[in-house]
C-alpha cells in the first residue's frame, strides 16, 4: 500500500532541489570571506588619525600641503584681494552656496572656511581623484581668459576657485571637499578632528 | 580498453614510432595534432591580415615568460615597488632586457590585437556562424585591458599612481555602490601598498589564467566551425573528392611557415623599439613614469597609455553641455526606429520606454556618471557588432560605399579619439573628442541601417586569388 503512494519523481525532485540549494547557499557562504577580505584591514581603519599643523609660517596668498589619511589637504592663506575675486566668481561656479558639496557646517558658508583667510579644503577633484594643481594668481589663463585665481585640475580639466567651488559645465559635479578642522590658537590648526574643548 | 585496443600503431618509419604508439593510446596525442594542425583546413587565400592571431599568440608567450622572470625581482611593496623595477633595470643581470620586452610587450600587445580586431571588421569575421569567436575574442580584449591596467599600477611610478586613482575613481561615480565598490577595489581609503599588492595579484595570476582559459575556448570554436577569409565565402560548402573542402589547405605545413615568416619581420620591428627605443616618444612608457609616486602631488599631464585614449577621450568628452547633444542623439536614434518598416512593433514600443527612461536619467543623473557609462558602452557595444550587421555579405570585398565609408571613418575616428586622449584638455580638443565620440556610437547604431541600404556585389562561389 503505502510503496504505491510513493511518488518517485517528486522524490527525485526534492532531493534535487535540496541538494542544489544548499550547495548554492554554502557556496555563497563560502565566498563571502573571500569578498571581505579585500575590503579595508583594521590596520588601514586605524590609520585615519588627525594631524596638527602649525600655519605660523603660511604667507599671504600661499598654498601649503598637509597630508591626511593618505590624502593632499591644503591650506590656503587668501588676501583680500583673493576673497574679492571669490565674490566676483558668484556667476560662474555650479553650486556657489555649497548646497550639495560635502563641508562641515561651518564651512557651508560663501568662503567655505571657519576664518575667511583661511582655506581649508582636500585637494582631490571630485571627478576622478586627480590632486588639481595651482593657478592662484588672477590672470589670463590657456584655459580661461579671465581667471581669477582657484587651481585647474590637469587630468580632465575641471576648474575650482579660491574658495574650492567648481566652475559650471565642467567634469566635476561638487566644489572640493572641506575637512573636518579646528583651530588650537591663531597658528595652529588640526585637521580630521573639529570637537570643541580641550 | 576498448579504445586503447582500437587504435592503430602509428605508421612510419621513424625512431620515435613506438615511443608514439605508446603516447597514443592513452593520450590522444596526434588526434590533437591532426585536428588542430596537420588536418585543419584553412582557406587558401589568406592575406596579410591573418598574421596578427598568431602574432597575439607569440606576444601573449613573450609577456608570460618575461612576467615569470620579472616576479623573481619584484617587489609589489608600496615603499620598495619603485625602486625594486630600478634595481632590475640596473642591477639584474639582463634585468633591463627582460623589463624592456615586457613593456613592450605590452604595448605590441594591443597593436596586434588592434589590427587582429579590423581585420575582423573588414571580412566580416564576426558574422554567423562566427558570432562565438568574436565574443571569445572580446571577452579577450576586455581581459588585456584589466591586465594592462593591473599591470600599470606595478611600477609605482607617478602615472601608475593617478591613472590607478582615476580608474578607481571611475567606479566611485556609479550611483549607489560607486563609493564601497571603489573602497572595495582599493582596500583602503586611497590607492596605497594594499591596492598595489592585490592589483600585483590580479596581474600574475588571477587575469593570466582567465585570459589563456578563454584563448583556449577562442582558439576551439575557430576550429569548430573554420576560419573566415578575405572573400567571406564558407569553403565548407564545396568539398574536394577527398571530403576536403576544396579552397582549404592543411594549416600545418602551409600556414605554419607563412606564419613563421610573419614572426620573423615582427620580431625584428619589436627588437627595434626594444633596444632603440623603448619608451617610444612616452607612449609606451610614459616619462612621468620615472618620477616615484606622490599621493599629495598629481603630474601637471596626465594621460592613460596610448592603448587606452579613445576611451579616455569619450570619458573627457562628457561634460554638461555635451549631455543635450547625447538627448538628441538619442530621440534621433528612437525617431528612426519607430519610423523602419523592418522593426517589429514590440521592439518599437521597447525602444520608446528605453529612450524615455534614458532621457529621464540623463536629466536626473550627472554628466560625470555618463562619462563612465559612455566609455563602458564604447567598449561593450563591440560585442552586439554580430547582431548589428545585416548585411547579405561578410566581406568588405562585396560590401558597397556605404559600409566602405563607414568602416574608414570609425578607425579615422578611432585615431583621432585616441591622439586627444594624449593631449591636454583645451576648448578644441574637448570639441574635437565630442563630435568623435558622436561618429564613434553613429557607427555601430547606425549599422544595422547602413548595411541595410548599402549595395552589394555578388560573391563568388570559391575564394578568389
Amino acid at each position: 500500500m503505502a510503496e504505491k503512494e510513493l511518488d518517485e519523481g517528486k522524490r527525485r525532485f526534492l532531493v534535487t532541489a535540496t541538494t542544489v540549494a544548499a550547495s548554492g547557499v554554502a557556496a555563497g557562504a563560502a565566498g563571502v570571506p573571500f569578498v571581505a577580505s579585500m575590503l579595508p584591514s583594521e590596520r588601514a581603519k586605524a590609520a585615519g588619525a588627525p594631524v596638527e599643523v602649525d600655519i605660523s609660517k603660511l604667507e599671504p596668498g600661499q598654498k601649503m600641503i598637509v597630508e591626511w589619511r593618505g590624502k593632499p589637504v591644503w591650506v590656503v592663506r587668501r588676501t583680500p584681494e583673493m576673497l574679492k575675486m571669490i565674490k566676483a566668481d558668484e556667476e560662474r561656479v555650479a553650486d556657489p552656496v555649497s548646497k550639495r558639496s560635502e563641508q562641515p557646517d561651518y564651512a557651508r558658508n560663501e568662503m567655505r572656511s571657519l576664518k575667511p583667510e583661511y582655506l581649508v579644503v582636500v585637494g582631490i577633484c571630485t571627478h576622478l581623484g586627480c590632486s588639481p594643481v595651482d593657478r592662484l594668481q588672477s590672470q589670463p589663463e590657456s584655459f580661461a581668459a579671465d581667471w581669477h585665481g582657484g587651481f585647474y585640475c590637469p587630468c580632465h580639466g575641471s576648474l575650482f576657485d579660491l574658495a574650492g567651488r567648481v566652475y559650471k559645465n565642467k567634469p566635476a559635479p561638487d566644489n572640493l571637499p572641506v575637512p573636518p578642522y579646528k583651530f588650537v590658537s591663531d597658528t595652529r590648526l588640526v585637521i580630521g578632528d573639529d570637537t570643541k574643548g580641550a | 580498453m576498448a579504445s586503447t585496443e582500437n587504435k592503430l600503431p602509428v605508421t612510419g618509419a621513424g625512431p620515435l614510432n613506438g615511443l608514439l604508439t605508446w603516447v597514443d593510446q592513452r593520450f590522444p596525442l596526434l588526434t590533437l595534432w591532426r585536428e588542430h594542425a596537420a588536418e585543419y583546413y584553412a582557406p587558401k587565400n589568406f592575406n596579410f591580415w591573418y598574421y596578427f592571431g598568431s602574432l597575439a599568440m607569440l606576444v601573449l608567450v613573450i609577456q608570460i615568460v618575461t612576467g615569470i622572470f620579472l616576479t623573481m625581482h619584484y617587489k609589489p611593496d608600496a615603499a620598495q615597488a619603485f625602486a625594486s623595477v630600478e634595481y632590475i633595470m640596473r642591477d639584474v643581470p639582463f634585468g633591463w632586457f627582460i623589463r624592456y620586452m615586457h613593456s613592450t610587450g605590452a604595448s605590441a600587445f594591443f597593436i596586434v590585437i588592434y589590427l587582429h580586431m579590423f581585420r575582423g571588421l573588414m571580412y566580416g569575421s564576426y558574422r554567423q556562424p562566427r558570432e562565438l569567436i568574436w565574443i571569445f575574442g572580446m571577452l579577450i580584449y576586455l581581459m588585456l585591458m584589466a591586465e594592462a591596467f593591473f599591470g600599470y599600477l606595478l611600477p609605482w611610478g607617478q602615472m601608475s599612481y593617478w591613472g590607478a586613482q582615476v580608474i578607481v575613481n571611475l567606479f566611485d561615480a556609479l550611483p549607489l555602490i560607486g563609493p564601497d565598490l571603489s573602497l572595495w577595489i582599493r582596500g583602503d581609503y586611497v590607492v596605497s601598498d594594499a591596492t598595489l599588492n592585490r592589483f600585483f595579484a590580479f596581474h600574475v595570476i588571477a587575469i593570466p589564467l582567465v585570459l589563456l582559459g578563454l584563448v583556449v575556448a577562442h582558439l576551439m570554436a575557430l576550429h569548430e566551425v573554420g576560419s573566415n577569409n578575405p572573400d567571406g565565402v564558407e569553403i565548407k560548402k564545396l568539398l574536394g573528392p577527398d571530403g576536403h573542402p576544396l579552397d582549404g589547405i592543411p594549416f600545418h605545413p602551409y600556414y605554419t611557415v607563412k606564419d613563421t615568416l610573419g614572426v620573423m619581420v615582427f620580431l625584428a620591428i619589436f627588437a627595434i623599439i626594444m633596444f632603440f627605443m623603448p619608451e617610444f616618444g612616452g607612449y609606451f612608457l610614459e616619462y612621468n613614469n620615472f618620477i616615484p609616486a606622490d599621493p599629495l602631488k598629481t603630474p601637471s599631464h596626465i594621460a592613460p597609455v596610448w592603448y587606452f585614449t579613445p576611451y579616455y577621450s569619450i570619458l573627457r568628452a562628457t561634460t554638461a553641455d555635451f549631455m543635450l547633444v547625447l538627448a538628441a542623439a538619442t530621440l534621433g536614434l528612437a525617431f528612426l526606429i519607430v519610423n523602419s518598416g523592418f522593426i517589429r512593433g514590440k521592439t518599437k514600443t521597447i525602444a520608446v520606454v528605453v529612450t524615455l527612461v534614458v532621457l529621464v536619467c540623463f536629466y536626473a543623473i550627472d554628466a560625470k556618471v555618463w562619462g563612465v557609462v559612455l566609455m563602458g558602452l564604447a567598449v561593450m557595444i563591440f560585442f552586439l557588432l554580430p547582431w548589428l550587421d545585416v548585411s547579405p555579405v561578410k566581406s568588405i570585398r562585396y560590401k558597397g560605399g556605404l559600409y566602405k565609408t563607414a568602416l574608414a571613418v570609425f578607425v579615422i575616428v578611432f585615431l583621432v579619439l585616441g591622439y586627444f586622449g594624449t593631449q591636454p584638455v583645451s576648448p578644441f580638443a574637448t570639441y574635437m573628442a565630442q563630435l568623435g565620440t558622436v561618429l564613434y556610437f553613429a557607427f555601430f547604431l547606425l549599422m544595422p541601417w547602413y548595411s541595410r541600404m548599402d549595395k552589394t556585389k555578388p560573391v563568388p562561389e570559391r575564394v578568389t586569388a
